[in-house]
């Protein structure tokens, strides 16, 4: 296993220390200006990153016999309100956002305030068996839980939770990866003096937790909630396997269906997967560098 | 790891007083003491025991959720069990993994499956490695372009897999139109073999590139900066030093990406299973894109044998365990040598 550790907290860029020494620094390779070269490959890269999201939208704004012909549209059209209104009642969308903002919120939630006590046991206590359990949940990440539906199917159809919201919840509360995340991250940011003064204070495990450790994670629990909102939101196996009938999706269960349809209508399809998509790229327009922050923060090193 | 923690000096005697200990206070009164007394007993259990108490809940849910499930999948893989009765369960001791072994559809969604997965990690890793180098430069707007380059991230599965359905189709996708216009006749990406590998892969490389050079632009951060001062001084040029210093410095990260890639490449589910959604789970009409993980679902919900399925699961599951040790290997190996 690669021993890991968090790049520090709150300054991802550490841009100011360099800046003294910027002209040495400049000839040596860690903080070049970016030539026209590195913006060109930059470009390209931004063109091959959004092209088929705008595409998405382009497709969605046709209607199916513009997109049975040569060349490709490459402009908007002005079928788009109409396939989104069709869409949307085809693949059950409206149930499918409730759905799926009720399945990423209570997993979200619950893995982050999960996550951060486990992280928090993990990078600040002692107790017996700490570095084997923490073993087990680093292996644990290695393990994809796509291994496992088969048992949990099984249980799903014994207690009869098929197309329930809960057999979709329940299984996604497990998350090894948030675990880690908070350990990596309290590992750093939380300074023992602060735990040990409280501790003077005769405050107990749980006033440290609520009153030390959870106002000192919050800006990594915003971060691992949205990562995990994120993963729940596109979490396409496991919903599929036991939401089977079309009156309770989530949205990728939606979207798919809509791909799977006998006569597929491809606008359509590209109407709903457009509206599928838009949430979580608004949450990315906006969370953006909080998101880049938190993902290059949880990066492994050596 | 050698974080300092009270508990670490938790006194063995009784009326320890630890709350005491980090000031070293003196305790002269005699009630006063008493009633520390008490309280540091209580102390001690609280500190002893609600470490425990905080990863329980995490633990509690991965042996039910995690745990539990993958050992009995090893359990239902040795029964026959079919997806109409999953409760009836016939001991068939090994006959299930005895019956992948000839099988043919088995072996070619594994080969499959290695073959898309080579295609889809290692240009990835590739184009994720130079794209990091550049996003290290000084930019004007790096942020923008950071976030631009997870905006395929935040595109689900499903969704991106149909778009691409579209922009691959024979007829009129954007790629043969393109491809026509520089005179290269159509090619069917989806029914033939390489093409419809190399598509199901594009899927793959157009989602994780950006993840991926964001992982590898925070492990290029922390390169000390020294060691490209020192090899400046040596004469080394950019072109040498990426390669004597950044990527040495990287190989942790590397091994990392490219395990991870690994695990993700043989789960490969709903990309194959959308790019030709008419042909059900198939892969493709002759099976030429199947994976471990769709051919792991057309056995178990298709075909309705759960017992079957598990033995794919199980055999898949030890393919990895075969990876993580190799990956522990490597990475032994990698740190002895620095």
């Amino acid at each position: 296993m690669t021993t890991t550790t968090l790049t520090a907290p709150a300054k991802p860029d550490a841009e100011k220390p360099r800046r003294t020494r910027r002209s040495r620094a400049a000839r040596a390779g860690g903080q070049m200006h970016g030539g026209p070269l590195a913006y060109t490959v930059l470009a390209l890269f931004t063109i091959g990153s959004l092209f088929p999201l705008v595409w998405t939208a382009i497709a969605a704004s046709r209607d199916n016999n513009r997109l049975a012909q040569t060349p490709p549209p490459f402009w908007f059209g002005s079928n788009l309100p109409h396939n989104i209104e069709v869409a949307w009642k085809d693949a059950n969308l409206g149930k499918a956002f409730l759905n799926t903002t009720i399945v990423a919120g209570v997993s979200a939630l619950t893995i982050v305030f999960l996550s951060t006590l486990a992280g928090f046991a993990f990078a600040k206590l002692r107790f017996k068996g700490r570095n084997a359990l923490m073993l087990v949940v680093i292996g644990t990440m290695m393990v994809p839980p796509q291994l496992s539906v088969i048992p949990l199917y099984m249980m799903v159809a014994k207690l009869d939770w098929t197309d329930q919201l809960q057999a979709v919840i329940l299984p996604s509360l497990v998350s090894a990866f948030g675990v880690f995340f908070m350990r990596q991250y309290l590992l750093q940011a939380l300074p023992d003096e602060i735990i040990e003064a409280a501790r003077v204070d005769g405050a107990s495990s749980w006033r440290v937790v609520w009153h030390v450790v959870f106002p000192t994670a919050r800006p990594a629990m915003a971060v691992l909630g949205m990562l995990m909102f994120v993963q729940a939101w596109n979490d396409f196996l496991w919903p599929f396997l036991v939401l089977t009938q079309t009156g309770n999706p989530t949205v990728q269960v939606a979207i798919a269906g809509l791909g799977r349809g006998y006569t597929p209508d491809q606008s359509l399809i590209m109407a709903g997967a457009l509206l599928g998509t838009l949430p979580l790229l608004l949450v990315f327009a906006i969370f953006g560098k909080q998101i880049v922050g938190g993902i290059m923060q949880g990066a492994v090193k050596g | 790891m050698a974080t300092r923690h009270d508990t670490a000096a938790l006194p063995s005697g009784k009326g320890g007083a630890a709350p005491a200990r980090p000031t070293a206070r003196k305790a002269s009164d005699p009630v006063d003491e008493r009633r520390r007394a008490r309280l540091s007993r209580r102390w001690q259990r609280d500190v002893r025991w609600s470490p425990y108490a905080f990863i329980a809940p995490f633990f509690l849910l991965f042996l039910a959720f995690g745990l539990f499930p993958l050992l009995y999948t090893g359990w239902a893989s040795l029964h026959q069990v079919e997806l109409t009765a999953p409760t009836d369960m016939n001991w068939v001791g090994l006959r299930n993994y005895t019956r992948l072994f000839d099988d043919e559809f088995f072996w070619n969604a594994a080969q499959n499956t290695l073959t898309i997965g080579i295609i889809s990690t290692v240009p990835q890793l590739l184009m994720a490695m130079g794209l990091a180098h550049i996003l290290n430069y000084k930019l004007r707007a790096s942020t923008f372009y950071r976030v631009v380059m997870l905006a395929p991230y935040a595109t689900s599965i499903a969704a991106a897999s149909l778009v691409f359905v579209l922009l691959f189709g024979y007829d009129y996708g954007m790629v043969n139109w393109a491809l026509s216009s520089v005179g290269i006749d159509h090619i069917d990406w989806q029914n033939d073999k390489w093409p419809s590998q190399i598509a199901v892969s594009t899927i793959v490389i157009w989602r994780w590139t950006g993840y991926n050079a964001l992982i590898y632009l925070a492990a290029m951060q922390a390169v000390p900066q020294d060691l490209y001062e020192s090899a400046a001084l040596d004469g080394a040029n950019r072109f040498q030093q990426f390669f004597h210093v950044t990527l040495p410095q990287l190989r942790p990260t590397i091994l990392f990406t490219a395990v991870v890639s690994t695990i993700g490449a043989s789960q490969l589910f709903g990309e194959p299973l959308l790019f030709d959604a008419s042909k059900g789970a198939s892969g493709g009409a002759e099976h030429q894109f199947q994976t471990l993980g769709l051919y792991l679902y057309e056995q178990g919900w298709v075909n309705q044998h759960l017992g079957r399925a598990s033995a794919i699961a199980w055999t898949m599951f030890l393919i990895l365990l075969v990876i993580g040790v190799i990956n522990y290997v490597i990475s032994r190996r990698l740190r002895a040598s620095q």
